[in-house]
């Protein structure tokens, strides 16, 4: 770890003989190493999907077993209503599930864990452009989780008007419990979120584009690179709009302004004033922000994807270039696809037909990148260990996901499946089927990078099946329930004669979400014991060609112990120039290849 | 991986309605307009053939390219144009054709309002009011206006004349509210500030549920009211005999102010 020649970092090596209090506080709280601000963004994230998924749980609870005592944990919880959740407590859990999921674990997931620790490696940088800004990004997440956090226990325990927040329910604290204290401080951990990932995206852009290792191409990155890269400039455009609507709902609630609520409003039967705004201009910049998160949320896993199953096929990526346009397509229309959240929602009907047509057409790169997986794994030699297992479910989840999707995008189909579980069976098909697959798959593949050691991948593989059994046992019963009309959202839909046969398919489904939650111990198991006794890993243990690879595992403070030179791009596997079946970037050409482009010249 | 033909499995065993998921989709219609329910499935048929075509091919290759059985080199390439430009241009055609082919039906329960004879829109037999948590409904009485001495007022229940193109005016009181009428294929958002209308034509008797489908408070859930399909003779006497009651309690009526 101390022989570091990479210029300019020698100073920063450090012998563990020399290691106080102070040092240890500098390595690892307030570091400012991209890859140790990546794990503490791991951990963070993973913490707070724990405490996610136990929300979720209660939902579910609610809706297999309405008003009855939950084992265990309801008396802990809320003994007042001798252990049964009230309806209160239900929007909050159902608002505070998808917040955490969002905010606290997805996006900062992919983009704060790996964006933080893979973009230099991957590039052959020795940190990021901006190392304090990049420790910054990660302490700002600390008021977000102290804010979104401290509102649990707060007046009305949680925000409780949906993750969407719409007002007035939001901005008006007289019309749900959850509305007072609780919504401002949701309002203010969202702004923390946001100024985190300007952090993070501002420095992600700069590092990717000006500090590639020589030779290093735009055209030669790695798929995860310009998945995180258009996650980026996504974030960099899209997000101010969300931070300044948070802004102005604070205002509406804190000083007394009216940009949400209308004229003549009144709740609980008590005059609102101001008035004179409008509650759909939330919702346009709303989803203005929230549909490209969407993208935000599975690009970087997309690109993370198609990495692994490369290296696992054994064979170079089917379609580089078009997966690279798939993506900056995905990015390009995702701005204009923000009002398919509104067709339902009282906007213009002819508006609703420019946002249905532009919808439809997203469908389109994703339609390429998933053909162009096929294409990868055609032909291969696919190896079926645990970060390849969870890729190719990625695949067909998304499939899933995808085309469960162009139900929504069809604006009548959407006037009766909106806000029904359809929809909820949709994005957890693309974000639990989807990047939850991925970001595991992730984490068995660069595991051994980040601390040395592989996972196991017996229980591995466990983990895998379980996952993926009742991920699809929870989550695909769920179209069922949407084609019934099952409305999401409510404390107890058994209120209504429509939806009183669906209970037998709920508890159904509650029970698979448990197990699925349960599925998760074999992998927390395996991960801490991975991390201290698992069997050591070299610098490259699935044999990939990716810079990080070249890396000493785990890598020391600026990354390489050589300068790293690129000489073709990262999906070199089975190529017939070498006798190996794979061929890092790093390795200059031998005797029957020759290199595309002198890396002298390539270095621009 | 053969999740997804299983799951093909139990949506077409739903939508058959074999035992035991019988009712486990589309309520029963008993609207005329029968659009959204033909373009679902047809949306359904399209997505279950690429489905369940992906499905097996993943698959397929999962097995045949198994890295312990395939002692073949691997297939070397780096992509193929012919390829590419075909399976983006045939996704686009349909799904091109699918956003223009749906054009009208959302046209049809969004843009083109019935009219009457005269060519005037019609106007709407009553106004919905969504509050936290009830439906207030206001039928405008002889005169056809709102607001005026005759009007009926009733909460939660809703009574429309059967084969008749039926105009509601939805409002809102306070906040959000979405009015689902899941037998109706029917759902707007009930917008506070803005007045809208929707249409439909009952085509058959019975009561159903009024249901919120967008959040609004704690009692979202109970925000239940119901709409019943008459005969415009049944219609025309339970209003009359709903206004006379109105009239006999006017006093205790704290919504009819």
């Amino acid at each position: 770890m101390s022989s570091i020649t990479a210029d300019g970092h020698a100073s920063h090596a450090h012998s563990s003989s020399e290691f106080g209090v102070g040092e240890f506080i500098s390595t690892y709280v307030f570091s400012r190493d991209h890859k140790v601000i990546g794990i503490q963004f791991l951990f963070s994230t993973l913490l707070w999907f724990l405490v996610g998924g136990l929300l979720a749980i209660g939902i579910r609870w609610q809706l297999a077993w309405p008003w009855s005592d939950m084992p265990v944990i309801g008396p802990m919880l809320f003994s007042a209503e001798g252990g049964q959740i009230s309806p209160e407590f239900y929007t909050m859990l159902f608002t505070m599930h998808a917040t955490v999921m969002t905010f606290l674990v997805i996006i900062p997931i992919l983009a704060g864990a790996f964006g933080n620790y893979l973009i230099p490696l991957m590039i052959g940088a020795d940190d990021m452009a901006f190392p304090t800004l990049n420790m910054l990004s990660y302490w700002v997440m600390w008021p977000a989780f102290f804010f979104f956090g401290g509102s649990f226990f707060v007046a009305g325990n949680g925000a409780s008007s949906g993750w969407t927040s719409y007002p007035p329910l939001s901005s008006v604290p007289e019309s749900a419990p959850g509305s007072g204290l609780a919504q401002t401080m949701w309002l203010l951990g969202l702004t923390c979120v946001g100024i985190s990932s300007m952090m993070g995206s501002v420095n992600y852009l700069t590092t990717i584009i000006q500090m590639r290792a020589p030779g290093m191409t735009m055209m030669r990155l790695p798929l995860t690179i310009w998945g995180m890269f258009i996650t980026a400039l996504l974030q960099a455009f899209a997000l101010p709009v969300l931070t300044a609507a948070g802004f102005m709902q604070l205002l509406d609630r804190t000083v007394g302004t009216g940009f949400f609520i209308p004229e003549a409003l009144s709740v609980n039967n008590s005059p609102m004033a101001p008035g004179g705004g409008q509650p759909l201009l939330w919702q346009h910049l709303f989803w203005f922000y929230s549909h490209p998160a969407v993208y935000i949320m599975i690009l970087p896993a997309m690109g993370m994807v198609s990495d692994i199953l490369c290296c696992f096929a054994r064979k170079p990526l089917f379609g580089y270039k078009p997966m690279v346009y798939a993506m900056n397509g995905i990015a390009g229309l995702g701005f204009i696809v923000w009002g398919h959240h509104m067709f339902v929602s009282g906007m213009n009907p002819g508006l609703g037909m420019t946002f249905m047509v532009a919808t439809m057409m997203i469908a389109l790169p994703s339609a390429v990148k998933t053909f162009n997986w096929l294409g990868t794994i055609y032909g291969g030699k696919i190896q079926f260990t645990t970060p390849m297992l969870f890729s190719l479910a990625f695949v067909s989840m998304f499939v899933v996901g995808g085309l469960s999707g162009i139900f929504m995008a069809a604006t009548p189909v959407d006037i009766f499946i909106h806000d029904t579980y359809y929809i909820v069976a949709h994005f957890h098909y693309v974000l639990f089927g989807g990047t939850a697959m991925a970001v595991f798959g992730a984490i068995y593949f660069w595991f051994p990078k980040m601390f040395g050691r592989t996972m196991n991948e017996f229980w591995g593989k466990v983990h895998f099946l379980l996952t993926f059994v009742f991920l699809n046992g929870t989550f695909f019963t769920m179209h069922i329930l949407g084609a019934v009309g099952f409305p999401r959202r409510l404390a107890d839909p058994y209120h209504y004669e429509t939806f009183r046969h669906l209970q037998p398919i709920n508890q159904f489904m509650t029970i698979c979400a448990i197990l699925m939650v349960a599925s998760q111990i074999p992998f927390i198991l395996n991960f801490f014991y991975s991390m201290f006794f698992g069997p050591k890993a070299g610098r490259n243990p699935w044999h990939a060609n990716g810079l990080e690879w070249q890396a000493p595992s785990p890598p020391g403070h600026g990354n390489f112990d050589f300068q790293p030179i690129v000489y073709r791009g990262p999906y070199e596997y089975g190529s017939p120039e070498t006798d190996q079946d794979y061929y890092p970037q790093t390795q200059p050409p031998t005797e029957r290849g020759k290199a595309d482009v002198p890396p002298t010249l390539a270095a621009d | 991986m053969s999740i997804p033909i299983l799951g093909t499995l139990i949506i077409v065993w739903a939508a058959m309605d074999w035992y035991p998921l019988e009712g486990h989709w589309f309520p029963e219609r008993v609207v005329e307009d029968g659009n959204i329910d033909h373009l679902f499935y047809f949306i359904l048929w399209l997505t279950g053939i690429v489905f369940i075509a992906t499905g097996i091919l993943l698959f397929w290759f999962l097995w045949k390219y198994d890295a312990a059985k395939n002692d073949q080199p691997v297939v070397f390439t780096h992509g193929s144009h012919y390829l590419e430009v075909m399976w983006s241009v045939v996704p686009a055609i349909i799904l091109l054709f699918l956003a223009i082919y749906q054009m009208d039906a959302w046209a049809g329960a969004r843009m083109e309002r019935p009219v009457l004879a005269n060519g005037q829109p019609k106007p709407p037999i009553a106004r919905v009011t969504g509050r936290q948590f009830e439906w207030k409904m206001q039928y405008p009485g002889e005169d056809q206006k709102f607001d005026t001495p005759d009007d009926l007022y009733v909460t939660n229940v809703l009574h429309v004349p059967r084969d008749e193109e039926v105009v509601l005016e939805i409002e809102s009181e306070d906040v959000l509210h979405s009015f689902f009428l899941p037998n109706f294929r029917v759902k707007q958002d009930v917008v506070p500030g803005m007045k809208q209308f929707i249409w439909f034509k009952p085509i058959k008797d019975g009561s159903y549920d009024i249901v919120c489908a967008e959040l609004c408070g704690w009692g979202h859930y109970k925000m239940k009211g119901q709409i019943t399909v008459q005969s415009r003779n049944d219609f025309d006497v339970w209003l009359k005999k709903t206004y006379d009651e109105q009239e006999l309690s006017e006093f205790s009526l704290a919504e009819a102010e």
